[in-house]
């Protein structure tokens, strides 16, 4: 596999690639947990993520990980622990403030703004790159073409790297199912993120179309710099493109490594597999 | 690169048209009224037309665009209508040219119906669909109630205003305007077509470009999926709040139209039925149709006049159209033939069909 | 001491045939997730078929109420079957529109077959009153009646969805229509059943609540069907013990602040306490909080 990297300490402890030692992190979680009544949900959860690391966040049903991301995002406030993006704590930020620091997410039961066209979904994701305020746009003033031609422009840019120009005018609902994950990935780009986080992206994909996104979750990561956190149960994919993972069950850390790492921790192998597999 | 012009072109293309069609509905409708071949009764209803469009416009802005029931949008006309004829009323003399006078209503009018909605938006848009309307229609009731119960004069020393009981101590010269549940009782009428039709364009033009720039996909992205909205970066208090207030700021402005158009209005015209009046135009127009709204607030003000042969069936056929209405347009089967009948009469002219599809997917 | 005695007796009375009305709202509610705004005018008609069954046909007045109960339930699950059934899978919006609709024709054929011009209606318990602590305290008949019925269809109702089969029915079809389905239940008949129940309840809410306020018009049942409504909201709308809860604060709610604070305003009032309590609970006072799932 092209993606063997090797993988280094940093002086929180956890690891990320060689590459992106001398830069700080782009993502660090210290202790962060989570209760939902009596439920933990999430407890003392570390994680460390290098500036173009793409990083794989696995565990059997039910261990979390989704909750992680809204955990991540600010969807849920966390119950305890620091999230700092870039060096700076998200605390008690709005989902959409946590966005434009620059976590973008894409769902694991699709959430597309499914009434709009494609373009139209790029374009909300770009909103925030749109300069002119709500009144310049009633009044249509020449700034206000300016900036929309702009973004349209960006749009297709975008939706080039997944060769979907040409649904630029489709309405988003509408679009096979393979197209609207592409597209959720897309509109997350567009919010111009320095992580992106994507949950289940080769859910319901046959080999050949996982095989497809494996390449282009690598060419978006190459292209944007950008550093990738994903949740995925494909294990080839996770395999494959992953360099640095991180295993949770019941909430918590089991194991944290390299692809050879994880595929031989006895201690994952029995959180999957249960007591018999591991022996 | 060409497709996303076409994009632009093909919203475009619809919102001319609804221009269009209101530009030359007022045409011939001035010009009808004008040499008189229009009936007194269908005259007396063009002021009342526009400004239901209005409401129908405004209230699609929150029911099809932002994706929130309303049912208390009547309270915004109410407030609109109040104080839109009271600054009308108290400038009479400060202010001679009546075209000024209205306007200067309307302006107050949608700025307190604004200030209103501000008021109610801020807590009703924390709650969620049925909810949320139940809210704004108790927002309506209570509006009507305190303007049932509001004391409003002028005399030279300014406006004087109290409630439940008249203790206005006006002066000789003072008049009352707004006499609690008996209402305004002596407005000037200074409502007209123009004024209405104006009105109705000024709402087209800043609804369709709210919608169509990144304010108004803002506002259907928190339609369509709130928290994927949210997790791109939209701030979903901010842009549900423009939503609400702009449509409560136009409902005000039509509230000044409508309430000039009449010598008396009482707050009991502003009530539960009246939104949900506007609700039905809105729904039957289809949600987010502009046009939709525009046609079918028109058709639906005529109808009750134009079954008056029918007497006093007309009510009974004007609820069993709804309801009909509604089935066909909403019921598997019914819709089924419908789309078939559609078809039929779309085949007779593949022509322009093709054209405007080359258009669509030309690159 | 006295008089708040008798303003809490009356409040709770009013809010007793607010109940009643609201159960018919939250079960329709919490069954086919509509907004049933007809219901109020069905309260009407009953009202007026009882009317008409004891003033024109001598009835005894237990009968008219039987009546109206009768012609309430075949009316309800017939506009069931003719506009919301065909509407199932449509959006609420257009089945809201419809039940306006209904609501419109109810209203306007009332007032074809009935005229408008208001009736009397006598009380179906007589108008006599009972006497307390030596006179000091005197209670109408009525609202005995009214809050003992109120107690009766509360526990009726509680063992029905409790403990028989179509009213676990009913309530598995609420919770999910589609499980409740493959689970061999008959979701058309379990809705048209609870149409019936709402229907024939608010028959009986038209009869007590015209012999407290006596004067009958085809637009009677109109602004007692959504203070109900509110009710409904107020204790958590698809809540049966909600709606209960809902509607006696709401009657006591109006009743004291038309003694305590404005006649006027207790309209305004009632409102204003409806949107405080769902600011401080979103779901209603009984309602679930469901979070979204992520």
């Amino acid at each position: 596999m092209a993606n063997k990297v090797k993988l280094v300490p940093v002086p929180s402890q956890s690891v990320i690639p060689e590459r992106d030692i001398d830069k700080s992190p782009i993502l660090e979680t210290h202790h962060l947990g989570i209760d939902f009544g009596g439920l933990v949900a999430v407890d003392d959860f570390n994680l460390t993520i290098g500036r173009t690391e793409i990083a794989g966040l696995i565990g059997p049903n039910g261990a979390g990980k989704t909750t992680i991301f809204n955990l991540l995002t600010n969807v849920y406030q966390p119950t305890r622990g620091t999230i700092l993006l870039d060096g700076k704590s998200t605390k008690g930020m709005k989902t959409s403030q946590v966005c434009k620091m620059g976590i973008a997410r894409t769902f694991q039961n699709i959430r597309l703004f499914s009434d709009m066209t494609v373009m139209e979904n790029i374009l909300v994701g770009l909103h925030d790159e749109m300069d002119y305020n709500t009144l310049s746009a009633v009044l249509r003033m020449p700034w206000f073409f300016r900036s929309e031609r702009i973004a349209r422009e960006r749009a297709i840019e975008l939706l080039s790297i997944f060769n979907m120009e040409d649904m630029a005018d489709a309405v988003a609902g509408s679009l096979p199912y393979g197209a609207q994950r592409r597209l959720e990935i897309l509109r997350a780009l567009a919010t111009n993120p320095s992580l992106l986080l994507l949950d289940e992206p080769a859910a319901g994909m046959n080999p050949s179309e996982t095989e497809e996104l494996m390449e282009n979750i690598r060419r978006i990561r190459d292209m944007f710099q950008i550093a990738v956190l994903l949740i995925e149960h494909d294990m080839n994919l996770v395999m494959g493109i992953c360099e640095g993972i991180c295993v949770v069950n019941y909430g918590k850390v089991i194991a944290k490594g390299d692809p050879d790492q994880i595929k031989n921790d006895p201690v994952v192998i029995e959180a999957y597999l249960g007591k018999k597999g591991a022996k | 690169m060409k497709t996303k012009k076409m994009t632009l072109n093909r919203n475009a293309r619809k919102n001319y048209l609804t221009y269009g069609l209101v530009i030359a509905a007022y045409a011939i409708l001035q010009t009808m009224s004008t040499t008189g071949a229009i009936s007194s009764s269908l005259k007396g209803m063009l002021v009342p037309i526009c400004a239901y469009v209005v409401m129908a416009i405004s209230l699609n802005l929150t029911v099809g665009v932002l994706g929130e029931l309303s049912l208390g949008h009547a309270g915004f006309m109410s407030v609109g209508a109040f104080t839109g004829v009271t600054a009308a009323m108290s400038l009479q003399t400060a202010v001679p040219s009546p075209v000024l006078r209205l306007l200067i209503g309307m302006i107050t009018g949608a700025v307190f119906a604004a200030i209103a909605g501000v008021l109610i938006g801020i807590p009703v848009l924390r709650l969620k669909g049925d909810y949320l309307a139940i809210v704004t229609l108790a927002f309506g009731e209570i509006i009507k109630s305190i303007i049932n119960n509001l004391y409003v004069g002028v005399d030279e020393h300014g406006l004087q205003i109290s409630i439940l009981t008249n203790k206005l101590a006006l002066s000789d010269n003072g008049k009352i305007i707004i006499n609690g549940p008996m209402g305004i009782t002596t407005i000037e009428k200074l409502s007209t077509f123009t004024a209405g039709f104006l009105l109705v364009m000024v709402t087209l033009f800043i609804v369709f470009n709210l919608v169509n720039s990144r304010s108004g996909r803002a506002i259907m992205a928190i339609r369509d999926n709130r928290i994927a909205a949210e997790s791109v970066g939209v701030n979903i208090v901010k842009y549900r709040l423009m939503a609400f207030v702009t449509s409560a700021a136009l409902a005000g402005a039509s509230g000044t139209l409508f309430a000039m158009n009449y010598s008396t209005i009482i707050a009991n015209k502003f009530d539960f039925n009246t939104s949900i009046l506007v609700l039905v135009f809105v729904v039957l127009g289809g949600l987010g149709n502009m046009l939709g709204s525009i046609i079918a607030a028109a058709a639906l003000t005529i109808l009750p006049e134009a079954l008056r042969q029918f007497a006093d069936y007309r009510m009974l056929i004007y609820a069993i159209v709804l309801i009909l209405v509604m089935l066909v347009t909403n019921n598997p089967t019914l819709k089924g033939y419908l789309d078939i009948a559609k078809q039929k009469l779309v085949r007779k002219k593949p022509a322009a069909q093709a054209a405007e599809g080359g258009g669509d997917n030309g690159k | 001491m006295m008089t708040f005695l008798n303003y809490l007796l009356s409040g709770i009375s009013l809010g007793s045939i607010y109940a009643i009305i609201a159960l018919g709202y939250t079960m329709v509610y919490g069954i086919a997730k509509m907004l049933n705004f007809a219901h109020g005018d069905v309260i009407m008609v009953g009202a007026y078929i009882c009317f008409f069954a004891v003033s024109r046909y001598s009835l005894p007045p237990l009968l008219g109420v039987i009546a109206a109960m009768a012609v309430c339930t075949v009316l309800g699950v017939i506009v069931e079957r003719l506009a919301y059934k065909p509407l199932r899978s449509a959006p609420s919006l257009a089945v809201l529109i419809t039940a306006i609709g209904v609501s419109y024709f109810l209203q306007n054929g009332a007032q074809l077959l009935w005229t408008p011009n208001p009736k009397v209606f006598s009380s179906v318990v007589g108008t006599n009153r009972l006497a307390l602590f030596g006179g000091q305290l005197t209670v109408s008949y009525v609202t005995l009646v009214t809050i003992a019925s109120c107690v009766v269809i509360m526990v009726a109702l509680t063992w029905f969805t409790g403990k028989t089969k179509t009213g676990k029915a009913m309530r598995a079809c609420s919770e999910d229509k589609g499980a409740a389905q493959l689970m061999g239940i008959n979701v058309n008949s379990t809705i048209s059943v609870t149409f019936a129940i709402g229907s024939g309840l608010a028959a009986i809410a038209g009869v007590l609540l015209c012999s407290a306020y006596p004067t009958l018009v085809p637009t009677t049942g109109a602004m007692p069907g959504i203070k109900a409504f509110t009710a409904a909201v107020f204790g958590g709308i698809g809540s049966i013990p909600g709606a209960m809860l809902g509607g006696i604060l709401l009657g006591v709610i109006e009743i004291f602040s038309k003694a305590y604070i404005s006649t006027q305003l207790s309209d305004a009032v009632v409102f204003a306490v409806l949107i405080i309590v769902l600011l401080v609970k979103p779901a209603g006072l009984l309602g679930k909080q469901v979070r979204e799932k992520v």
